[in-house]
């Protein structure tokens, strides 16, 4: 099928991300590239087990004084909303609903905004107790970990706003869908690599 | 005359070949850089071995050694053996399953460019204050340690030059899955595209742990982590699993493909069908999942402990098992053949000798207690050497003969190419063999000087003689390689045995490879075509219109984006110069730049008419010829 | 083709010959002349190893070579299409299960030993008045030189270590820059000092060192630990029990032994003012920041490598760099040595001195 061709709710198919050679291709390859990804956060979370705690002789910092599990479930919840947002923006995608995807892709990048901004003010506030990157291993390897997945929402949140600022205005076909699906599927990803941060940087921190 | 057939200027075309997203000419390129890498680094081992010819030399000063050995050991791994490998993989895994290209091809052209300008920073290095000298290794308390910018080189080059690899990894794996001919089923694969796959599947889970190695080791030594900082809490131990949790699956990474080639060299010139066919491909996914199993083995006197050295001792032997497979299906496929020695077939013969003695001194290793003794001697030395050299080399140079007239339609020469073989050969061994028992009397790998007195003396002036061999043999091939250039086309499956699609394609291939798309009917397709008595294969599609995809530079603007940013981090931790995080920012900001440039530029590639292919294969094969 | 086939075997004739000519290597230095239980095990390992893979080599090569012989084209002819063999589940299986049993063969003697070389309980053992009973010596490892403590003795040397015989000597390795690896290749294998944690191992000494070329094993560091890594040697005095005995007894009565800032002898003058804040002379006290040298004069090198004489050792004293490159007697920049230069008349007298200093004499 060509990327030209212009649909209509009917001539649609059920699933336009996978209708091109190219739309596979990128699908697959995305696939595999997370496969990658979830090996990268296995070293930084291993890492971050074994220096957890770690640092000078006579480190006032530990997980259970640092962390509060209030703020990192707020964090929690706005990603996992944004995860489910993500969901509906690309059930109405697969319906040729190019505003109601646009709507919920919209919410996804607020929610995701909000957990960005949680997140500063947590790294902000440690930094002020003197838990600053080069205060210990410990620190080093906490905000190398949780700050790598804060890169990531950050890189996902431009990629999803470019796509939907560069689609605004000829909505949608068989070239940006799968780019769409794609993008979902990365930000699901974020979400997964999140709940086992918050399991066993916070939860295992403060509780454990 | 359309643009298709006309010629070009040089400066056209050396732009084409910048921006080119054609997987055949990317091959050239990753043939040539590595070509220039493995040349660097050969001359590197050639200074050691000239600096430890004679006991108390003073060739080369001691830091000047580290610098050479790290460097040797470093290009000739990630930028020599790797993009050279990738050189034979881009140009005939799209061949040997039907394809037009790879997956990806801008992709496959970001990770040429990341690669080569990741080298390219890292051998910067030798003018820009001091190349690291950690060793390839670059164990964290020593690198740390070290003063000046060499590490950060090291870090940086190969971070840059490893995103590379993972994309181009990637790339492969989904070339193989997604675009392969119609008919042509996994278990018909020829087995370098398996090797292929399965070497990038191990890139794609080794990589990741080195990634994140060195973006510890950037963070301590530019940024101010504590990682490895022990009076900061940090644990260098943690290095060394990440290094070797890639470093181990690395080894391979390389081994694979090379067995890939061989198991497409052995077949070819002995007439007969690779044997065992599943139960290759079975051993290779083996050994690419045990390959992830044993990186402790690097680390037996690191003090692990008994339970960890024992299991993985245990481990490490059982690669022995699937490797031994296939050595013995290797020579139960010459078994029975029709065995024709030319250069390639050579290689592959003096290959199977040598990879053995390289891997049973490997299982020797394995013994944990032994190994005591061994580690970090020139017994290690040699055994990797023997596989690497043995393995891959033999690999590397076989194929290059073997598929010189898949890349550029040329013979190298048969005569010159046995020359080279025997030149090459005897003074591998000579080097290495000898290395083996310098270090069972009791000498330490990466020392730059040795008293006299030790013993030592006379096997390392034969292992320096052998070195200089070897270095006369890859000039030999050198030589060969540039005489071929004279030399006349050589046509469509030159061998006369070749058995799978490569062989089938006209030459000079043209950019779109297939005209139609091959219908595979098995094993070795273009051998069954031939044994039916048919000139052709068989097509699955008419003559119609071919979706190729466009040029673009933005692969090569990325990568300068990340070349100029690695500039500003090195220069980060430097109090006198407040600019380096300028420059940081902006090389960054033009990789960011190019991939935005990238997402909302459509680009929908080109759609070649049946016209333009029949004109362009009547320029290429001449009027009705060659069909 | 066949001339170069000649030229390969010639040469691997060669090569052999070369080995068996050369022996083994050196008593003091070669794994292959082991001289303690360790180093004796590991050598059978090696042994029995080398023996299995021969054979795997042999039988290999043999049907390899056969196959290459009987199935040349110019044999078969030229246009013969052989038979297309898929594969033999039989032969698959033979060629998979007889390496399992090869390698399950060596598998047990290798982890047998694995456990046997990590068992360092011995070196909490007390006797009844609560010492220790195993001996036990503290090695730290710094750029480029070793330091060796004996915490049950209370004394402490540098460069040369003294063991006695007969007997097991536990280790604690340690580093306290970067890591090195320490290895008596003669005695046994080699165990990593790693800067943030100990590592524990023992080895035995079967044969009193003084009958060797030297008088002493060497010792090796065994990983790359900057530009002065090959030169970080350090010697091996094995002695009978009674005499590491004595020189425990004469090691300890230098307690408190010290230069004197005032001394009349222009040596020992020169040592107190310019080198005792890093080396000491006493070897009854702790770590130093440099080798302590209450023992220099016994020693069989000066630097762990150079010979052992004057000369040397005033050319040591007057740039050190220019034999240990990277080592720490240097001044950050490099351009002169901590203690300055010393005049000529000063490094004389302070070598003469040095060189006095011994517990064995």
């Amino acid at each position: 099928m060509d990327y030209n061709t212009k649909f209509t709710p009917h001539t649609w198919p059920d699933h336009p991300e996978q209708a091109t050679m190219e739309g596979k291709n990128k699908i697959v390859g995305f696939w595999i590239f997370l496969a990658c990804e979830v090996v990268l956060f296995a070293s930084l979370f291993a890492t971050y087990l074994a220096l957890k705690n770690k640092g000078p002789a006579g480190m006032e910092f530990s997980t259970e004084k640092l962390f509060e599990l209030p703020l990192a479930f707020a964090m929690t919840m706005l990603l996992l909303t944004s995860s489910l947002t993500s969901v509906y923006a690309i059930y109405h995608m697969r319906n040729f609903n190019f505003k109601g995807m646009q709507t919920w892709l919209g919410i996804t990048v607020l929610l995701g905004f909000g957990f960005l901004a949680l997140e500063i003010y947590e790294f902000y506030h440690y930094t002020h107790l003197g838990f600053t990157f080069t205060q210990s291993a410990f620190a080093t390897s906490f905000y190398s970990l949780v700050g790598t997945h804060g890169f990531h929402v950050t890189l996902g949140l431009g990629w999803i706003l470019a796509l939907m600022i560069r689609n605004a205005n000829r909505g949608l076909n068989l070239y940006n869908a799968p780019k769409f699906f794609v993008a979902a599927l990365y930000w699901h990803f974020i979400d997964v690599v999140w709940v086992f941060i918050f399991t066993v940087v916070y939860l295992m921190g403060v509780i454990g | 005359m359309s643009s298709y057939t006309q010629k070009k200027s040089f400066g056209a075309i050396v732009w084409d070949y910048i921006t080119t997203v054609d997987h055949k000419k990317l091959a050239i390129m990753y043939l040539l850089a590595g070509t220039l890498f493995f040349a660097i680094a050969g001359f590197e081992a050639l200074l050691m071995r000239i600096q430890l010819m004679k006991p108390n030399n003073d060739f080369v000063s001691a830091g000047f050694f580290n610098e050479l050995l790290t460097m040797h050991g470093t290009t000739m791994l990630f930028l020599a053996a790797t993009p050279l490998l990738f050189a034979f993989m881009n140009m005939l895994v799209p061949l040997q399953i039907g394809a037009r290209d790879v997956a990806f091809p801008f992709l496959n052209s970001l990770g040429f460019w990341l690669f080569f300008l990741g080298a390219v920073f890292l051998h910067l290095s030798f003018f820009m204050g001091g190349a690291p000298d950690a060793g390839w290794t670059s164990y964290a308390s020593l690198s740390l340690y070290s003063p000046g910018h060499g590490i950060d080189f090291y870090v940086l080059g190969l971070q840059i030059s490893g995103a590379g690899t993972l994309i181009s990894g990637i790339n492969f794996i989904v070339t193989i899955i997604t675009m392969r001919a119609p008919g042509m089923t996994f278990m018909r694969m020829p087995l370098f595209t398996w090797t292929a796959m399965i070497s990038s599947a191990l890139i794609l889970f080794a990589f990741p742990p080195l990634t994140i190695g060195l973006l510890m080791m950037l963070f301590d030594r530019m940024f101010g982590g504590n990682f490895f900082d022990h009076t900061m809490g940090g644990n260098t131990v943690i290095w060394e699993h990440l290094f070797w949790i890639f470093g181990h699956p690395e080894v391979y990474i390389l081994v694979l493909p090379a067995f890939g080639l061989f198991s497409e060299i052995i077949p070819t010139f002995s007439r007969k069908r690779l044997f065992g066919y599943s139960s290759m491909v079975f051993a290779t996914i083996l050994i690419g999942f045990l390959g992830f199993m044993v990186w402790a083995h690097h680390m037996f006197t690191t003090g692990l402990g008994p339970t960890a050295n024992a299991i993985f001792a245990v481990a490490t032997m059982a690669i022995g098992v699937p490797t031994g497979m296939k050595v013995f299906n290797w020579i139960l496929t010459i078994w029975g053949g029709s065995i024709k020695v030319t250069t390639p077939m050579l290689y592959a013969l003096g290959f199977i000798p040598s990879f053995v003695a390289g891997g049973v001194t490997g299982v020797m290793q394995a013994a944990a207690p032994l190994d005591y003794q061994l580690h970090d001697s020139y017994f290690i030395v040699a055994h990797f050497h023997y596989v690497i050299v043995g393995g891959i080399v033999t690999a590397l140079f076989g194929s290059a003969h073997f598929y010189w007239p898949i890349f550029f339609n040329r013979m190298l020469n048969e005569t010159l190419g046995k020359i080279t073989f025997w030149v090459f050969f005897i003074g591998f061994h000579l080097t290495f063999f000898i290395q083996h028992f310098l270090g069972l009397m009791g000498m330490p790998r990466r020392v730059f000087t040795y008293m006299e007195g030790q013993g030592w003396d006379n096997f390392n002036l034969i292992s320096t003689i052998g070195a200089l061999m070897m270095g006369v043999g890859v000039i030999l091939l050198v030589i060969n390689c540039l005489l071929s250039i004279k030399g006349e086309p050589a046509g469509r499956d030159p061998w006369g045995d070749g058995r799978t699609l490569e062989w089938s394609i006209p030459q000079p291939i043209p950019f779109y490879n297939f005209r139609q798309t091959p219908l595979v009917r098995g094993l070795d397709t273009w051998w069954i075509e031939k044994q039916e008595g048919n000139t052709e294969v068989t097509f699955a599609e008419p003559v119609g219109d071919v979706h190729m995809p466009n040029n673009s530079a933005i692969p090569v603007v990325i990568s300068l984006g990340m070349f100029i940013a690695a500039f500003g981090a090195l220069y980060n931790p430097d109090a006198d110069k407040p600019w380096s995080i300028y420059i940081l920012i902006i090389g960054l900001a033009i990789t960011f730049g190019a991939m935005l440039t990238r997402s909302l530029k459509d680009d929908h590639g080109f759609h070649l008419h049946k016209e333009d292919i029949l004109e362009i294969e009547e320029h290429l094969y001449g009027k009705g010829g060659n069909k | 083709m066949m001339k170069g086939l000649k030229k390969w075997r010639l040469f691997s004739l060669l090569a052999v010959m070369m080995v068996f000519l050369s022996g083994c290597g050196e008593d003091y230095l070669s794994t292959l002349k082991p001289s303690g239980e360790v180093g004796k095990q590991q050598l059978n390992l090696l042994l029995m190893t080398t023996i299995i893979m021969t054979i795997v080599v042999v039988v290999v090569s043999v049907i390899y070579l056969l196959a290459f012989v009987k199935y040349r084209r110019s044999k078969v002819g030229e246009n013969v299409i052989p038979k297309q063999v898929e594969g033999s589940h039989t032969l698959e299986v033979i060629w998979t299960v007889i390496p399992i049993i090869l390698l399950l063969i060596i598998s047990v003697p290798v982890v047998i030993t694995t456990y046997k070389f990590a068992d360092v309980a011995a070196m909490d053992e007390v006797d009844a008045e609560g010492n220790k009973t195993a001996l036990t010596v503290n090695v730290t490892a710094k750029l480029y030189w070793w330091e060796f403590e004996y915490p049950n003795q209370g004394i402490i040397t540098a460069q040369e270590l003294v063991v006695p015989t007969g007997e097991k000597v536990y280790f604690n390795l340690k580093a306290a820059d970067v890591k090195h690896s320490f290895w008596i290749p003669a005695v046994g294998g080699k165990m990593d000092t790693n800067v943030e944690n100990l590592n524990k191992f023992y080895l035995e000494f079967d044969k009193e060192s003084k009958d060797l070329k030297d008088g002493v094993f060497y010792g090796k560091c065994a990983e790359l630990c900057g530009p002065s890594h090959a030169l970080m040697d350090f010697k091996v005095k094995a002695l009978s029990p009674e005499a590491f005995d004595a020189w425990v007894a004469s090691m300890k009565a230098t307690e408190g032994q010290v230069a004197d800032k005032n001394a009349v002898d222009l040596g020992e003058k020169t040592f107190a003012n310019n080198c005792l804040s890093c080396h000491a002379v006493s070897g009854v006290g702790g770590p130093g920041v440099g080798p302590n040298l209450t023992a220099f004069g016994d020693r069989n090198r000066v630097a762990g490598f150079l010979e052992h004489n004057e000369e040397n050792l005033k050319a040591w004293i007057k740039n050190p760099a220019e034999f240990k490159p990277g080592n720490l007697m240097m001044k950050q920049d490099g351009s002169e040595p901590i203690y300055g230069q010393l005049t000529d008349e000063e490094i004389d007298a302070l070598a003469t001195y040095i060189m006095s200093l011994s517990v064995e004499k």
